[in-house]
């Protein structure tokens, strides 16, 4: 078994005993508390299963734990520093021996992480006609076990709770543990998403309905013939045409909660979790690309943050959140074959509490498998209720209902959890490249937020009714209680409806390809969710109630603040010298939320599955691109485009124009890369924060109409979204005082687009000496929420918000955004970038570094200037494309961008210096003269961009 | 002629297997993806295809070492039919993870271990080639993608030596087109003596860390972009096939000499 284990050029197997006994003085051993995912041990036991021929009986197991020997002159209490950043608590154990004591007690005796868990087959009634407080109590704390302790939030308020008491009073009896459990989890705000759906002022059919999908179904309906939607917000992810006989589907989830407390668990679930809604899309689409995107706080602060008043529960600093969400993605994309070409950071003092993790996923599914479309599915009454993949555990309870409310010192370490990408890759390689298209099911879907009953309800409404035998799941261990069973959100597995006479041959496929499948029961049409444990029926409540039974509340906002509001005053940062805007620029090339992060884009495969056109870093010098574009078939040149934009810094501003300049942007990112925004759809995620405020919801449903105002105008229909509405931490500083942190409202923009030739994507990088360089676009002064007042703000220990947040002209954006496309797809341009965050000047250094070539730009060239100089370079106004031409194809450019608002601003240098000219000499003048223009030295550019994260 | 039939192997966790057959469909072969448990239970032959491809991947997502756990599942069911294959002189070629594989089985000598940076990495080198095989029969030097966390060639001294004798290195990173290009340096992962790829069997066994199939389009390349410009400029035509095909279609065509 050891030579099996071990590789005899790498490694020596030491067997009973740790032979290494000197050249060391402390002893670090750090394994899985019982019940977390175990891979490497899982491993082991299939490894010795297979060289013995034998299978391992229940109880038997092989597990996994790590020694780090250290050694140097090293206190207790240094090695116990050591040792707390090498492990999180919440998952692993951690034991520290030192030389003398390994030596005195002769070995280290083995610690099995084995789970025991007393059989415990307990379903309790709970007694819900109890006065209100109580009720509400239960709600939000959860139910009580006999010993008095609760099980964990139900996150449901008092209005849910007595609709809930209301509808069994109806039934002449009190609802089981299980049925309280499972209605909490549908009726989540994970799940349900009621703020998006519940009645607002005056949108009587909620936010959701009113501006999302409105929009989408105008935009449709105008597009007549040439609308690219087949199926949007129905299914697990939204798709749109990509060819006639394809078609690709998009979907970002985020996945923040989890990962405040485990980064790396709640990260990979997330991507590995996003992952299985192109697999449960339509019948199964393949995952063909990820994205990413981290919110994060600076990882250099340390200031140490409690969800106690005790001090006990500490939370872990923003550097190993984000060394941990990175590493997630890291294992999950990478482990499961697919590319990650596309993501972003972003950093804000307010993500301190709780991060943002996007993950998303784009798939790709032919439009018929086997003889059928591959958009419908249908679970049919008599079929099986089959989970395939990973086992059940007590991992994952309560995920759906915690990360409904904000984190504090309540929110339950069960919900975290490790992922394990290569059972699901196993699982997905059978079902989207085999089963699929041998028309073995007829249904399926993801196994994710509230378990088995979610995605078996959920499923259940395609045929009106189930019946779930809970002693049939597959358990990781024996002993869990029947409602954790049902409501675990143990990882990798799916849902699907499998007729009775193709169960065998299903079933043998799956055993084939070491995937475990299970019938847990069948689909009826019964109109009902029953449930059975040990014989007995311990749920039975009508799909109506669970799915539609939840009372609408009325939401009500306040108006939050525009930018224009006159209350709001405008103050102006002192003018920067022209002599330091050399400087200045190079300081803001190397500020976190500018600068490179190389080391998370060659950390993740990008180029798996051969489909890489447009890489996630460009040019000679390798700067991170705001777009990616795939080829995803080896028989078509079809490419697909994808990115995407946040500007949470606009939000406290100007809610609207935040959401307005999002849209632009992600879209522009996709437009200079070579989109065709005629054939470009988005999704949208809003991240919000304390979503029970009046004017939270206020700022909301400005962002909402901003949706639906923009979305509109550039015939762009959303396709799928996903929403998380409560990102406050509460806690406590190192004083013991409390804390709130609320993230600023978030609106994450994603765009999905087709491009009938993925060799026509552009890249950012200046291409040559010579070539002319030019803005598409106006340059306003509009600085507020920018880049550049952050930078000034932590300059003079100042906050310059003021009310100057870009706009968006997206009639008049759209009309270049068409012409700009004829111009790739006559291959006019040679290179393109959306000027973003950081305005012209940090976009001009990036294409520079990006080919390694300097320019000589003139800034009076540029189209309606700015008052000051410094805020014509760091402007953020929206609309603009800073792009290259050869200088011989200046004719045909201008005549194909005829009317627009076009500037010549310079051209291409060889010398190696990015020299902006034409700044007005008065602050120059003022201050006893020095240089008037910009002159940044092409190295010292390169240098300011990669050094930030170059220890990372 | 008869297209030669290549066997890619899948399962557990390898992913890199459809793109390993678009090149060798490419290249004019006849590539079918088999699941090793199909060849364990007796379902697919080995002895019916003249080329077998171990593709990259993650198998067993390298949990008890890379390569470790397919090899020995290949090892307990697959040894006989597989050294039957070697002997009767068909080619193998293992790629990425599946060098690892190669390594593991014993197929090839050494082993690849953890890159220098300790991290996962992405991005593409140059390749010089020495030795002699099938596989890379007039290739002087190409550029090729990597992307690996464990591929950093190691191998005892004397080992090494006799390596070196008979011609069995296959390829070192050099610093050539694309690390100039990116400015990048040569071995990525701390490789003894830059070894990117081994062979073994007159060279008929061949493990790349670099992915040949990865390479198959000019628009595959990092400097495409770029180069798209210039070919445009200098009115001319870029070519559509990119670098990594020709290894493909070298085993092709000496299984359809041999």
């Amino acid at each position: 078994i050891a030579a099996v284990l071990t590789n005899p050029h790498l490694e020596r197997p030491h067997i009973g005993k740790i032979a290494v006994n000197t050249g060391w003085n402390w002893l670090i051993e750090i394994g899985f508390l019982p019940g977390v995912t175990d891979n490497v041990g899982a491993t082991a036991r299939e490894t010795i299963e297979d060289l013995l021929k034998i299978k391992f009986k229940p109880g038997e197991a092989a597990y996994y734990s790590q020694i780090f020997l250290l050694t140097g002159n090293l206190a207790k209490k240094d090695a116990e520093t050591v040792g707390a950043a090498l492990y999180n608590p919440l998952i692993q154990r951690l034991r520290l021996k030192s030389r003398a004591e390994f030596i005195k007690e002769g070995d280290l005796p083995i610690i099995v992480p084995k789970v025991t868990l007393a059989p415990d087959d307990t379903v309790i009634e709970v007694n819900l006609s109890v006065p209100d407080l109580e009720l509400a109590r239960i709600g939000k704390q959860g139910i009580r076990d006999a010993d008095g302790t609760s099980r964990g939030p139900l996150a449901l308020d008092l209005e849910y709770m007595k609709s809930i008491r209301d509808y069994f009073r109806g039934k002449r009896r009190n609802p089981t543990d299980i049925e309280l459990e499972s209605i909490a989890q549908t009726w989540s705000e994970h799940c349900k998403h009621t703020i998006f759906a519940d009645p607002i002022d005056d949108a009587s059919k909620g936010l959701f309905k009113t501006y999302i999908k409105a929009a989408t179904n105008r935009i449709r309906r105008k597009k007549g013939k040439k609308d690219i939607c087949v199926s949007v917000f129905s299914d697990n992810a939204g798709a749109i045409s990509f060819d006639d006989k394809y078609l690709v589907t998009h979907k970002v989830e985020t996945h923040n909660s989890p990962s405040a407390l485990d980064p790396f668990g709640g990260s990979i679930t997330g991507i590995v979790g996003v992952n299985r809604d192109a697999i449960g899309f339509g019948l199964g689409a393949k995952p063909i690309a990820n994205v990413y995107g981290f919110c994060l706080a600076d990882p250099k602060d340390v200031r140490p943050l409690y969800r106690d008043k005790e001090l006990r529960q500490k939370m872990l600093p923003p550097r190993r959140i984000m060394d941990g969400v990175i590493e997630g993605v890291n294992v999950g994309g990478n482990c499961s074959g697919i590319p990650t070409p596309h993501g972003f950071v972003y950093f804000h003092d307010r993500f301190r509490g709780k991060p943002l993790v996007f993950v998303g996923t784009v798939g790709l599914i032919p439009r018929k498998a086997g003889k059928r479309l591959s958009t419908k599915k249908a679970a049919r009454p008599g079929d099986y209720i089959v989970i395939v993949g990973g086992r059940v555990g007590q991992d994952g309870i309560h995920g759906a209902t915690f990360s409904s409310e904000g984190m504090d010192a309540g929110s339950p370490a069960t919900a975290v959890q490790i992922g394990d990408p290569i059972t699901q890759k196993k699982l997905s390689d059978a079902i989207v490249k085999e089963a699929r298209d041998l028309d073995l099911y007829d249904s399926i879907t993801d196994n994710g937020a509230g378990g088995m009953s979610c995605s078996i309800a959920e499923m259940a409404k395609e045929c009106n009714g189930c019946e779930v035998d809970l002693d049939k799941a597959p358990l990781k261990y024996p002993g869990l209680p029947p409602w954790k069973i049902w409501i675990s959100e143990s990882q990798e597995r799916m849902t699907l409806a499998v007729p009775p006479k193709k169960w065998r041959a299903f079933k043998s496929l799956m055993e084939r390809r070491g995937v475990e499948a299970t019938v847990v029961g069948r689909f009826t049409s019964k109109g009902t969710c029953v449930v059975r444990h040990r014989g007995k029926v311990i749920m039975n409540v009508s799909l109506e109630f669970l799915h539609n039974g939840l009372p609408k509340r009325k939401l009500v906002t306040s108006a939050p603040l525009v930018s224009g509001d006159p209350s709001r005053k405008q103050v102006r940062p002192p003018e920067q010298k022209a002599s330091d805007l050399t400087r200045t620029l190079k300081t803001v090339l190397g500020r976190l939320n500018i600068a490179s992060f190389e080391f998370i884009s060659t950390q993740y495969d990008h180029e798996v599955q051969a489909n890489s056109v447009l890489k996630p870093l460009q040019g000679r010098g390798r700067v991170n691109g705001d777009a990616a574009v795939i080829r995803p078939l080896f028989s078509s040149p079809r490419g697909v485009v994808i990115s995407s934009a946040l500007f949470p810094s606009y939000s406290e501003i100007d809610s609207y124009k935040m959401a307005a300049a999002s849209i632009d942007q992600a879209i522009r990112g996709a437009v200079a890369a070579g989109g065709d925004i005629r054939n470009m759809a988005i999704l949208d995620n809003f991240c919000w924060c304390s979503s029970n405020d009046p004017l939270r919801l206020g700022q909301l449903k400005r962002a909402a109409e901003a949706c639906y105002d923009y979305s509109l105008i550039y015939g762009t229909p959303f396709i799928s979204g996903k929403d998380s509405m409560f990102n406050d931490f509460k806690g406590f500083d190192e004083k013991g005082d409390p804390l709130l942190i609320s993230i600023p409202p978030v609106l994450l923009i994603s765009v999905l687009g087709i491009m009938k030739d993925a060799e026509k994507a552009v890249s950012l990088d200046f291409k040559f000496a010579g070539d002319l360089i030019y803005v598409l676009g106006e340059t306003r002064e509009e600085l507020s929420g920018s880049e550049y007042f952050a930078y000034l703000g932590e300059k003079y220990g100042k906050e310059y918000l003021g009310t100057s947040v870009p706009g968006v002209d997206a009639a008049d954006n759209r009309k270049h955004y068409v012409q700009f496309g004829k111009c790739i797809d006559k291959g006019i341009i040679a290179s393109a970038v959306a000027v973003g965050r950081g305005g012209l000047a940090v976009t001009l250094a990036k294409a520079a570094i990006g080919g390694m070539l300097g320019a000589e730009i003139s800034l009076q060239k540029i189209s309606r200037r700015a008052s000051r100089d410094d805020f014509s370079l760091f402007a953020e106004s929206s609309g603009r494309i800073l792009l290259s031409i050869d200088p011989r194809k200046k004719k045909e450019f201008e005549k194909n961008t005829a009317g627009r608002p076009l500037a010549l601003i310079g051209h291409v240098t060889e010398k190696p210096e990015l020299v902006i000219r034409g700044l007005r000499r008065r602050g120059a003048r003022s201050r006893g003269g020095g240089n008037s223009e910009v002159r940044l030295k092409l190295t010292d550019a390169l240098a300011a961009y990669k050094s930030t994260f170059k220890a990372h | 002629m008869a297209a030669p039939r290549i066997l890619i192997f899948s399962g557990y966790g390898l992913n890199c297997e459809e793109e390993t057959a678009a090149a060798f469909e490419l290249a004019g072969g006849r590539a079918e993806i088999v699941h090793v448990n199909d060849l364990i239970d007796g379902g697919k032959k080995m002895k019916n295809y003249q080329i077998l491809a171990f593709p990259g991947g993650f198998s067993y997502g390298d949990d008890t070492g890379s390569g470790k756990a397919y090899a020995n599942k290949v090892r307990n069911h697959l040894e006989d039919d597989l050294q039957r294959f070697v002997d009767h002189g068909g080619l193998v070629i293992g790629i990425c993870n599946g060098f690892q594989i190669l390594t593991n089985l014993g197929l090839l000598p050494g082993a690849l271990t953890f890159n220098k940076g300790a991290r996962y990495i992405d991005r593409w080198v140059d390749i010089e080639i020495e030795g002699r095989s099938p596989w890379l029969s007039g290739i002087k030097r190409i550029s090729l993608p990597i992307a690996h966390g464990e591929g950093k060639f190691v191998l005892e001294a004397e080992e090494l030596d006799e390596l070196r004798s008979k011609g069995q290195i296959a390829a070192r990173y050099v610093k050539g087109e694309i690390c100039r290009y990116h400015d990048l340096e040569a071995n990525p992962n701390g490789s003894l003596e830059d070894i990117a790829g081994i062979t073994a069997q007159e060279g008929r066994i061949l493990g790349l860390m670099p992915h040949p199939e990865r390479a198959l389009w000019t628009s595959m390349s990092p400097d495409y972009q770029f180069l798209k410009e210039k070919s445009g400029r200098q009115g001319k035509k870029l070519a559509k096939i990119g670098p990594g095909l020709n290894i493909f279609q070298n085993a092709i065509k000496f299984s359809q000499k041999s």
